[in-house]
């Protein structure tokens, strides 16, 4: 009799299963695991990509972007358009209405006191905010009442979905950080770690650099989400062993960058636990140029600075001679797989932005050493280096400490030698590499090497700010303490005036016209930056896992309300 | 490579007998001969270093193209290829033959910096007693030095102005050497003054004190041979050490040049290709375990060798 | 042995204080930044103002003061606080990490139970194997079982712990599944069923380095016995027809014990320092897997804190070690 009724039950509880993903918590336990760990859950005290993702299942902005890069909205009714009034005819404001009713996962109501709050925590000097960037040209944050969020900018902003959208800029509760706005901003460690939000989840344990145990949020506005009642993220370790976690043993859901080689994606893939999935962003892996000469020979101060322009590179055949040998369709075979696209463009995307420039995506050899021919290069001691005037047609290729760039670099010094140009190779430790440090000489950003190579993108679909590091006034110089992001000291005043237009262009096809002629200015005509690869986030996810969908202008776990236990 | 092991082998000179040096040395010869595993590792240990010195001229593939190349990714053994083929492509037995150059000699000669060091620290510290305390205190304190920032210190210090003096290739060699001596004697340092400590109150050494000899005559006569024994373990443990040591260098951008490989190296980078191809990882994996079972019973043998009561019988 | 041990306790102080100033200096002048994780999308005035709040743009001896004020006095206040109620560290900065800021003494709380478990029953498990595998060897050199032994040592440290650790991740975890990959620190023991659980997630990373402690201790062990099996105390302990047993564990061994004990003492604080590689590969989140994560994002506070725990733990134990030397060759004096 017993057992009967427990079969019973079990059969009446299996025949339920498929609904119960419509009830709150009823999935039980979500586990994703990171290869860096979490340090803290406020995304305006720490750039860090994983932290931010991190804090996305807590934190919420007003509005964010879907995997196409439109507008989604998260708290608000509607998204404020030219149309519907929203934002005002001369670009000079935008007002957001928040749902009714929203409530923090405290209980508490939202309310447009904390939207001021936040920018207020964001915009103080004092505070060291990361994000300041989402708050440039905001003139003021005012609530015109207890729902509505009215920004006013200090010019008229074309792209006026900056502020408030997306996870780097999410709403904080005033409640919660009123003590800690400016230079207290550091020492608030329990609201750092655990931040009252209005997202699906609410923090209930944090180990730095170590988990972020969550919960349910009961306040969350769709009573019927999320579908797991408890989330835990684990950090540390390397890609390779959270692909391991999620695709071979199972033991996690979610993982996130799990950039492997190639080979060891389909490996892992044929387990049939779990899958890849890419999200495409803007992130190009490019060699860059230095215009200015880095011989150790020059005083330091003048080294790798304007006054002294390159002795080969200043040449453009020879930097286009240098695109030419690349064979990109192999780089991605090798070093990413599905996982990455050749491509031309610092802007691969979003469509409507990329230029429809392809003419490097051809290796062209012959082509290459025609070009080191007509420049004069040509090699007549007969070693196999190309020479002009007693100096050798030999680079200096620098890059950061990583098996795929490591793998590239070898590659394109093979290419480079068919084509009679010698090449010396340095990987760098990337916390030196990228930390900016002014008394090292190994930074990106001081270019003591003739080449150099790593991936950036832009982190909005509109790229202006992305395209605005390419302006004279951007490279770094000792006067600049060696900061600044024109890396290639790039400097044509057609540029820059291209690039003021940009900024006063408030037409959205055309806006999308200049960014294309801009970026073509440092790619196709000026071979400035030789992009290689469009590449995409890794990451994986086990069959057990429903609903994710993978995004590149948001959080990678933007819609993790709608995950779901597959069963 | 040849005379670094020349070295080696010679290094404990200072014990034979002084009074009849030919005999004693062919003594001490035909024991370390009679142990067969001294003569194994010195086998073992031989053919690594004419591989590494003399396979490269024997085996020359000719360079393929980019092209080419990608057609033999990922090659299991074969005729063509007898140890398989990497990633892009490159001969494996070519890359371990240039890698060991390398790592044998960074291996060695970082050893015997780090050994030479350990032990006259270990020496001077443990038989005056006046030097004891400075000499330990600033043991201590290289054994609490974050090992990582020192590195990257150095680097940032010394790495262009060594690179300009002496090139690149030898510079980078210096450096890493350096760098790996420089940050591993401290074990053997302490280990040595320990034994130290206790052989200077033996009867012995009470006897050659008590009759007038010289501190420099004590510690080279009657000291340095009675602590040979866990100098060579610390020895073999450092060869191993220093050829990993080198692999952790190469990943803060110490090393040498990324196109330069070295068997860590390789080991390290045939790591996420372990489950589809393992014997990227056997190859380098089974020449570093080689060399440092040969240096260990080398070590095994020489020490045989060197104790007359042993040698005796 | 009393009045050494009180004199090396008061050079220590000093001493101490030395290699705090190296540390530092040492960890300051290293090139990285606090921001180097921080995505090229952040322009350098907002950087500016990032390194500007966390304080890093002080001179390094006002920092180096600050610091050495927080460690020996807010710290301790705080702590006693805690203890007994008071509010001696009332709106006194403790010392924050840069990178996660939150103060370094609670992750350090956080972490070490972590590394005491894991590392610390590897390094016994390790000297418990050790110990006899070195002693049975010498006793029978070049015995089967020795032959096998150093095999065994050999292999043990030839092959670095990244790649031990990963092959047995493969052939645990992936193939026979009998153990996880990740160490679940949010564990507790409570009942029979969550202990199991936590002996399963130790089980790798404690294999992995057990095997490369009783690697090194091992051979310490086996050549210092074997220096002693031929002394001349031996032969007369022998002649004086002592039990076999006795001449080997209680004459040989005291008198092997010196080099072992220093291989010993060096490592105990390499256990709370954390086996960096290890912990990191596992997930083990504990203080080597903290210190490297400083280090990689130059959180200096962190490094700074966590190296002089280190340098502390080493004084001491190196102390410790030159007190055992008396006790076991009590020829050996001091002052």
């Amino acid at each position: 009799m017993k057992l009967r009724t427990a079969l019973l039950g079990a059969a009446a509880a299996f025949a339920m299963a498929p609904a119960a993903y419509a009830e709150r918590g009823a999935d039980g336990e979500v586990k994703l695991t990171f290869p860096q760990a979490v340090s803290i859950m406020n995304p305006y005290l720490s750039g860090g990509t994983k932290d931010i993702y991190a804090s996305s299942m807590v934190l919420e902005p007003l509005a964010g972007l879907d995997p196409d890069g439109t507008l989604v909205p998260k708290l608000v009714t509607e998204i404020p358009t030219l149309e519907n009034g929203g934002v005002s005819a001369d670009l000079m404001s935008i007002t957001w209405k928040l749902i009714p009713g929203l409530l923090w996962s405290d209980g508490t109501p939202v309310t447009a006191d904390d939207a001021v709050f936040t920018a207020a925590y964001c915009m103080d000097p004092a505070g060291g905010c990361a994000q300041a960037t989402k708050y440039d040209g905001v003139a003021s944050v005012e609530a015109v009442d207890a729902s509505t969020i009215k920004i006013t900018f200090t010019a008229p902003k074309p792209n006026p979905y900056n502020t408030f959208v997306g996870a780097l800029s999410p709403l904080l509760q005033k409640a919660q950080f009123a003590a800690c706005q400016g230079a207290a901003a550091p020492t608030c460690t329990d609201q750092n770690s655990m931040p009252v939000g209005t997202g699906p989840f609410k923090v209930t344990g944090f180990t730095v650099n170590d988990t972020v145990s969550m919960e349910a949020n009961p306040n969350y506005r769709d009573p019927a989400k999320p579908a797991f009642a408890t989330a835990m993220i684990k950090g540390g370790g390397d890609a390779e062993s959270s692909a391991r976690a999620v695709m071979e043993t199972g033991e996690f859901d979610y993982a996130w960058n799990t950039q492997i080689p190639p080979d060891s994606q389909a490996a892992m893939t044929a387990a049939g636990k779990g899958q890849f999935v890419v999200a495409f962003g803007t992130l190009v892996e490019r060699i860059e140029m230095n215009t200015t000469d880095p011989s150790p020979d020059l005083p330091e101060g003048e080294r790798a600075t304007a006054k002294h322009p390159h002795p080969i590179l200043s040449d453009i055949k020879v930097r286009t001679a240098l695109s030419k040998a690349i064979d990109r369709s192999i780089l991605v075979e090798v070093g990413y797989g599905a996982g990455g696209n050749p491509t031309c463009n610092v802007i691969p995307a979003p469509a409507a932005w990329a230029s429809d420039n392809t003419g490097c995506l051809t290796q062209d050899i012959e082509g290459a050493k025609a070009l080191l021919d007509e420049a004069g290069w040509t090699d007549t001691d007969g070693d196999g280096i190309r020479d002009k005037d007693g100096k050798k047609l030999s680079l200096l290729y620098q890059t950061t400490v990583n098996p795929i760039r490591q793998d590239f670099q070898a590659l394109v010094k093979d290419w480079w030698s068919e084509i009679g140009v010698e090449t010396e190779l340095k990987a760098i430790d990337p916390g030196v590499f990228f930390g900016g440090d002014a008394g090292s000489p190994d930074t990106f950003q001081k270019f003591y090497a003739d080449v150099e190579m790593y991936a950036n993108n832009s982190d909005s679909p509109d790229p202006e700010s992305y395209l605005g590091q390419y302006q004279c006034k951007n490279a770094p110089r000792p006067e600049t303490q060696w900061q600044g992001e024109n890396i290639n000291r790039f400097c044509d005043p057609a540029y820059d005036a291209k690039f003021a237009e940009l900024q006063k262009t408030t037409d959205l096809a055309t806006r999308q016209t200049l960014a294309k002629q801009l970026n073509d200015m440092v790619t196709k005509d000026s071979m400035t930056v030789i992009p290689l690869v469009h590449r995409g986030t890794l990451s994986a996810h086990s069959n057990a896992l429903g609903g994710v969908r993978i995004n590149s202008w948001d959080s990678e776990l933007w819609n993790v309300a709608d995950w779901f236990r597959v069963k | 490579m040849t005379d670094i092991s020349a070295q080696q082998t010679g290094g404990p000179q200072p014990t034979s007998k002084p009074e009849k040096p030919a005999s004693a040395r062919s003594a001490i010869w035909a024991q370390f001969r009679s142990h067969k595993g001294a003569v194994f590792g010195l086998a073992v240990l031989g053919f690594l270093v004419l591989a590494v010195l003399i396979g490269p001229w024997i085996w020359h593939p000719e360079k393929l193209s980019v092209a080419q190349a990608m057609k033999v990714r990922n090659q299991p053994p074969s005729l063509q290829f007898p140890l398989g083929t990497d990633q892009l492509g490159r001969d494996m037995l070519q890359r371990m033959m240039q890698a060991g150059k390398v790592s044998l000699a960074v291996g060695f000669v970082a050893m015997i910096i780090a050994i030479t060091f350990g032990t006259l620290i270990g020496v001077l510290a443990g038989y005056f007693r006046r030097l004891d305390g400075p000499l330990m205190r600033m043991t201590d304190m290289f054994l609490a030095l974050p090992l990582i920032p020192l590195l990257l210190v150095m680097v940032m210090l010394f790495r262009d102005d060594i690179a300009r003096t002496m090139g690149p290739e030898l510079g980078a060699f210096s450096l890493i050497v350096f760098a790996i001596g420089i940050t591993s004697w401290m074990q053997a340092a302490r280990i040595v003054r320990g034994e130290v400590l206790a052989l200077k109150e033996r009867e012995y050494v009470l006897a050659a004190r008590s009759i007038g000899a010289a501190p420099h005559r004590i510690i080279l006569r009657h000291i340095l041979p009675n602590v040979v024994s866990p100098v060579m373990v610390a020895a073999t443990l450092g060869v191993a050490e220093a050829i990993i040591t080198e692999s952790v260098l190469s990943f803060l951008g110490l090393g040498f040049p990324p196109d330069f490989p070295t068997w860590g190296r390789l080991l390290f980078d045939g790591l996420q290709y372990m489950q589809l191809y393992p014997e990227r990882v056997i190859w380098p994996g089974l020449a570093i375990s080689l060399t440092v079972l040969s240096v260990n019973y080398i070590g095994d043998g020489l020490r045989d060798a060197l104790d007359p009561r042993i040698r005796g019988r | 042995m009393l009045t050494f041990t009180l004199r090396r306790l008061l050079v220590a102080i000093p001493t101490l204080l030395f290699i705090s100033l190296i540390i530092f200096l040492l960890v300051d002048l290293a090139p990285g930044s606090p921001l180097s994780d921080i995505p090229l999308t952040v322009p350098p005035d907002v950087r500016q103002r990032m390194i500007e709040a966390l304080g890093a743009d002080q001179p390094v001896f006002v920092r180096y003061l600050l610091w050495l004020r927080q460690f020996f006095w807010v710290e301790p206040a705080y702590l006693l606080d805690g203890w007994l109620g008071t509010s001696l560290a009332e709106g006194e900065q403790r010392i924050l990490s840069w990178q996660s800021r939150s103060p370094v003494f609670t992750v350090i709380g956080q972490r070490l139970p972590q590394t005491l478990t894991v590392i610390g029953t590897a390094y016994l498990l390790g000297v418990a194997i050790a110990l006899p595998i070195g002693i049975y060897s010498a006793y029978r050199q070049y015995s089967m079982f020795d032959q096998f032994g150093t095999l065994f040592a050999m292999i043990g440290f030839s092959v670095p712990t990244f790649f031990s650790g990963t092959l047995f991740i493969i052939i645990f975890a992936v193939w026979l599944g009998w153990f996880p990959t990740k160490y679940d620190t949010q564990l507790s023991v409570t009942d029979w069923a969550t202990f199991v659980e936590q002996l399963r997630q130790m089980a790798l990373p404690v294999m992995t380095l057990g095997l490369a402690n009783a690697a090194v201790i091992s051979r310490y062990m086996r050549s210092s016995m074997l220096d002693n099996m031929t002394q001349d105390y031996v032969r007369t302990a022998r002649a004086k027809g002592m039990p076999e047993r006795t001449v080997v564990l209680k004459h040989v061994l005291r008198n092997s014990m010196i080099p072992v004990v220093t291989v010993i003492a060096l490592g105990i604080p390499s256990i709370f320092g954390g086996a960096i590689i290890t912990e990191n590969l596992f997930g083990v989140n504990g203080i080597g897997a903290a210190l490297i994560g400083a280090i990689n994002a130059s959180d200096l506070p962190m490094v700074q804190t966590l190296a002089f725990i280190f340098a502390v733990l080493i004084v001491a134990f190196n102390l410790i070690a030159d007190v055992l030397y008396g006790l076991l060759d009590p020829r050996i004096r001091y002052d």
